[in-house]
């Protein structure tokens, strides 16, 4: 599929996205609901897939270079974060451990306690 | 020499230098991170965004007079997020085996990433907005910022701690699953996808495909479902 018609449909679903959200009132940003939208089509007209897969390569293997311009905000952000520095650093250090191990360990145990009522 | 100064000042405000900086200094960052064996501590997005910090710095520029030209890169993170549902409907395949103890895990995972921050950060005394802030840093960029925006923090703070968390979580991800004895592929890529989001795919797909597949998985359904658990959660915390 041509690049111009696939941007536009990414650009049509978030679009609707964002009106619905605006709508509803919901507390979700809206390229989330374009993102759900989009797979829902994608599964009742599956051979489009393959046909989105080529064009959007470059947007989503280039994912990181998007979040640059948000990531240099950090220089408005200096004096907040020199004053709250042992606040942020010990809070993004010890949720990062735990969320890791909270995750590798509940999947452990639900698998553990699913293969045993399996048996 | 007057002339050159004339330029500068024309160009320094003009839309074209903050787009040009942005992909020139991402290129230069790849090139490093590539030279240096994809080492996480290397990581492009940290890398370049030091390096223009510097440069505006240097050149005195502020940040808006940047981001006017920057914001064509950042509008994109939208379409990005809603072509997030391609890579995501590739690999629902794989979900049909364990969709059950994933969903419980990332619910747990999402919910503990976001709200330890969230406590501990309260407990030394952060301020309102930094408290707020940190609670999506565990979900990817786009869908951080919506969410801290919603939630009534700083989309652009939320940035700065969703970029930090994915180089932590990547660098401690690996040593962590080596400490405590988890082995199996598919909970490494689960773990790695909802603490570390792209960052933490990125370094799982370098480990292996299947953990990087299960890393991509979980960092696209954490991105749909945080945005709904999060704002919930912090209702019932903060009321």
């Amino acid at each position: 599929m041509p690049f111009l018609n696939v941007i536009t449909i990414l650009l049509v679903y978030q679009l609707v996205g964002e009106l619905t959200v605006r709508e509803f009132d919901w507390p979700v940003p809206g390229p989330v609901i374009g993102m759900l939208l989009l797979l829902v089509t994608l599964l009742i007209k599956r051979p489009i897939a393959e046909q989105l897969v080529k064009p959007t390569e470059m947007l989503l293997s280039h994912f990181s270079l998007l979040f640059i311009p948000a990531g240099v905000g950090l220089m408005i952000h200096l004096t907040r974060l020199r004053d709250e520095w042992l606040a942020i650093t010990v809070a993004l250090l010890v949720s990062t451990v735990l969320g890791l191990l909270v995750t590798a360990w509940t999947m452990m145990l639900m698998t553990k306690l699913m293969n045993r009522s399996s048996k | 020499m007057k002339d050159y100064y004339e330029i500068w000042v024309y160009l320094s405000a003009s839309p074209l230098f903050g787009l040009t900086l942005t992909l020139v200094c991402y290129l230069i960052a790849l090139k490093i991170y590539r030279k240096g064996g994809g080492n996480p501590l290397l990581t492009p997005v940290a890398t370049s965004i030091v390096m223009i910090i510097l440069v505006l710095t240097l050149m005195d520029i502020p940040y808006y007079s940047y981001f006017s030209g920057a914001q064509f890169i950042h509008f994109l993170l939208g379409p990005a997020t809603v072509a997030l549902a391609i890579p995501l409907f590739f690999q629902l395949k794989k979900l049909k085996t364990v969709w059950l103890p994933m969903s419980v895990a990332l619910i747990c995972g999402i919910t503990v990433a976001g709200f330890s921050a969230y406590f501990i950060a309260q407990a030394l005394g952060a301020s309102h907005e930094t408290i707020l802030s940190l609670i999506p840093k565990s979900v990817t960029a786009p869908v951080a910022m919506g969410i801290s925006e919603q939630i009534g923090g700083l989309p652009t703070l939320t940035a700065v701690f969703v970029v930090i968390t994915g180089v932590l979580g990547a660098i401690m991800g690996v040593w962590l699953f080596k400490i405590f004895k988890i082995t199996d592929d598919d909970i490494k890529g689960v773990a790695m996808g909802v603490t570390a989001h792209g960052l933490g795919t990125a370094t799982s797909l370098q480990i292996n495909q299947q953990m990087g597949a299960f890393a991509g998985l979980a960092m696209a359904l954490s991105a749909s479902v945080s945005a709904f658990i999060l704002p919930f959660v912090l209702s019932l915390v903060s009321p």
